[in-house]
């Protein structure tokens, strides 16, 4: 009596499965559970485990051919069938099935091979609510209402659930407390289904820290709700954005002089420091106009190309981190931008940024180079789809033309969403920047 | 004005009824010479005469249907039935004559009587003299069924009980008789039947109650006020029709609700409670709707720890309380 192994579903979705490989033969004796083939499906890859235990009399569909779900593939001959086997025809079937039922219950990431067609062996998702932070109906409408990110939320009910009042509080204080850079109402806008759920695994990790010994004379310092936001930004970023990291070098001694040849008058006439920073802004900018690819978003089923270029700049504080944003960038002289850095940066220190300055950012720019760093790898502001950094102006011994001239010399190191970029478009968008930057003379227009 | 018990309370409003109006007369086990097993009637045989307050028979049934057929007559009877526990020979009458009449003459006739009845444990009684029976009632459409919780609602509700022109049972805890004391007013007023009552005013969680362990639930909302946790507490009064409005506000409130009765909890009203939060105030709900009962134990045990077991306390309601609160 020969137990028939089907095609097991191997998702929701997945109508049909390959046989990359058989890992038994016919001959062969195998246990429950061992693993009879790998299958290839659009979505996962994936061992058939045997359903019974016994020997392989027959393999039905070769290896690399593509068959439907439940379409048998191959007959195992039960151990112990052969005993009492004729005279009770049906035992080995219903043991079979009885296989698939105890199977789909183990949290086991194979799937249930159906040995009976009618028997559908979806593959049950194992509860994983331990960690997974749950809602109740007051907060998710209150939270939808009011476009509230639940992950960003502390919860002070029982396990740190949040609860009704929690969510109230924030609303009466008059909407979510910024922290970085995204404002929710954009997060909503990119953020497919799968990306939400996987924020809250991820809130989940920056929240559970890990469990650290404390010596005698340690300082235990309590997380703020903006340190825990950050940590929950980053965790989030660097978990779902696969960063790739790439740095060119450029040299700004044109850029330096002229700065240096502008500076006093134009603090005369303005009021305002000439830094470098509004060169290196008004360059990028330029060149997303060039590259509006990088000027983008992942948003699960698609890539979001935005229009608006909003120039996140970060901004450091004693004991925070803030983007906010230079809005219509691309719309902006470098005197215009210098304005605008000047004023976020200061209304950053003073506390006093709104909602608005923090959101709507399409590309972010990092000043590393202001505390003297000479390289960085910066993690990507989500959902942008890449950060980049200016590093120190350094005075560096370069050959051009084959002579050794002393340059002023920078790194502009540049992290990147590889689902959503390649090397090849950010190898150009950084050649194009440094092009413009070198470009720099007496002939740029500050106004 | 006079600061007096809720049995009290209860005789006054019987007497200022049957002054009022010459068709209101009581019957029942002892209601006359004794003046009731509880005294709620004391005085009354005096004042009124034996053909107004009629010692009966030890027999539910004929009160109660004596009482339907006086009503049927154009009579107001007041009907005492001894321990609400002894209701059961009387259920045919209450729930296919009383209750039915208006429906099955199609508004020609009316039953206009009133259904006292002592109920509820903490008093030693035992099996038979502790029983929570309202829940039996409460889905009998052409009932009402109301069970106040303070003195100046038992006056109130029963002034307004007599005056209905349809059968009302009235449920009197018979441990609040002589313990729960309040300031009743000696003027005619009535409490309308259907409305519920909010009996303190708070923001972090809602309770709702009615009978004796409604001060259960005021005494330890009172103890978590001082740990800081604000309770919302909502006393039904009536069981049926039970006032949906305000059951929903109350829910709404604080979307954390805790539905506390000394009757069993299977198939009591606060079942019927939590299904109508359930249907109105899902996206207000912040919690799982709780219930805290007496437990589906058969009857009141007679033994003193086991009956300590089976009745809610302050100590327990504040328990439940406190852990919602905490949800």
């Amino acid at each position: 009596m020969a137990t028939k192994v089907l095609m097991p579903q191997l998702g929701e979705s997945v109508t049909e499965g390959t046989i990359s490989k058989w890992l038994v033969k016919v001959g062969d004796t195998v246990n429950k559970y061992d693993p009879l083939a790998e299958v290839s499906t659009d979505k996962v890859n994936a061992e058939v485990p045997s359903t019974v235990a016994g020997r392989v009399t027959e393999i039905v569909v070769p290896e690399g051919e593509t068959v439907a779900i439940g379409t048998l593939i191959l007959y195992i001959e039960e151990t112990g069938a052969e005993e009492g086997g004729e005279s009770t025809p049906s035992a080995p079937e219903q043991t079979s099935a009885a296989a698939v039922t105890q199977q789909a219950t183990t949290p086991a990431t194979a799937p249930t091979a159906s040995v009976q067609a009618d028997v559908k062996a979806v593959p049950s998702q194992p509860a994983q609510g331990g960690d997974k932070p749950r809602y109740s109906p007051a907060v998710m409408h209150l939270a939808q209402q009011h476009g509230i990110d639940l992950s960003r939320v502390t919860g002070s009910g029982m396990g740190g659930r949040v609860t009704r009042k929690d969510v109230q509080a924030i609303i009466d204080a008059g909407g979510q407390a910024p922290a970085i850079a995204t404002a929710p109402a954009q997060t909503s806008d990119t953020a497919a289904p799968q990306v939400t759920r996987e924020t809250a695994v991820s809130a989940s990790t920056a929240s559970s820290s890990v469990e650290a010994a404390t010596a005698p004379g340690d300082q235990i310092i309590p997380i703020s709700s903006v340190r825990r936001t950050i940590a929950n930004r980053l965790v989030q970023s660097k978990h779902e954005a696969p960063h790739a990291w790439t740095m060119v070098e450029v040299d700004v001694t044109n850029l330096v002089n002229f700065r240096n040849q502008a500076k006093d008058e134009f603090k005369r006439k303005e009021g305002l420091n000439l830094t470098f920073l509004p060169f290196f802004i008004k360059a990028v900018v330029e060149s997303l106009k060039e590259y509006p690819m990088i000027n983008s978003t992942w948003a699960g089923d698609k890539i979001i190309v935005k229009k608006d270029i909003n120039i996140s700049i970060a901004v450091a504080t004693e004991d925070a981190l803030y983007v906010p944003v230079i809005k219509d960038a691309d719309q902006k002289s470098i005197l215009g931008i210098a304005k605008s850095v000047d004023d976020l940066a200061a209304r950053t220190r003073a506390g006093k940024l709104t909602m608005d300055d923090m959101s709507g950012g399409t590309f972010t720019v990092n000043n590393t180079g202001s505390f003297g760093s000479v390289q960085s790898m910066p993690i990507i502001n989500s959902p942008q789809a890449a950060i980049l950094s200016v590093e120190a102006i350094v005075k560096r011994p370069v050959v051009i033309d084959d002579m050794i001239a002393i340059r002023s010399m920078v790194n502009l190191c540049m992290s990147l969403d590889h689902r959503v970029l390649d090397g090849l478009i950010c190898g150009r968008f950084l050649q194009s920047v440094k092009q413009r930057l070198e470009s720099i003379g007496p002939d740029t227009k500050l106004y | 004005m006079a600061v007096i018990s809720y049995i009290d309370a209860i005789t006054m409003a019987m007497r200022e009824e049957m002054r009022r109006d010459s068709n209101v007369f009581v019957l029942g086990e002892d209601v006359g010479v004794r003046g009731g097993v509880f005294r709620a009637t004391v005085g009354l045989i005096d004042e009124f005469g034996e053909a107004r307050v009629i010692d009966t028979p030890l027999a539910e049934s004929a009160i109660v249907g004596v009482g339907i057929g006086a009503a049927a007559y154009g009579m107001r009877p007041i009907a005492e039935i001894q321990f609400a526990d002894f209701i059961m020979p009387a259920v045919n009458q209450i729930v296919s004559e009383a209750a039915k009449m208006r429906y099955r003459s199609n508004n020609d006739w009316t039953c206009p009587i009133t259904i006292r009845a002592p109920y509820g444990g903490g008093v030693h009684g035992a099996l038979y003299h502790s029983q929570s029976v309202e829940a039996m009632f409460t889905n009998v459409p052409g009932l009402k069924v109301v069970a106040p919780s303070t003195p100046y609602d038992a006056k109130g509700l029963l002034k307004a009980a007599i005056r209905d022109e349809d059968p009302v049972l009235f449920f009197e805890h018979k441990r609040c008789y002589r313990l729960i004391k309040g300031e009743v007013p000696e003027t005619d007023y009535t409490v309308p039947i259907g409305k519920a009552d909010v009996k303190r005013e708070g923001s972090d969680i809602t309770v709702i109650s009615y009978g004796l362990a409604l001060h259960f639930c005021l005494q330890a909302a009172e103890k978590l006020a001082q740990e800081g946790i604000s309770a919302h507490v909502l006393d039904l009064r009536t069981l049926y029709p039970l006032d949906k409005e305000a059951i929903a506000e109350a829910a709404s409130k604080t979307g954390k609700v805790l539905i506390v009765h000394e009757d069993n909890k299977e198939g009591g009203v606060g079942g019927e409670v939590a299904a109508i939060i359930a249907e109105k105030c899902l996206f207000d709900l912040d919690a799982p709707i709780k219930r805290l009962c007496g437990p589906d134990v058969p009857a009141m045990p007679y033994s003193p720890p086991m009956e300590k077991f089976f009745m809610l306390n302050p100590d327990k309601v504040y328990e439940a309380m406190k852990e919602l609160a905490h949800f």
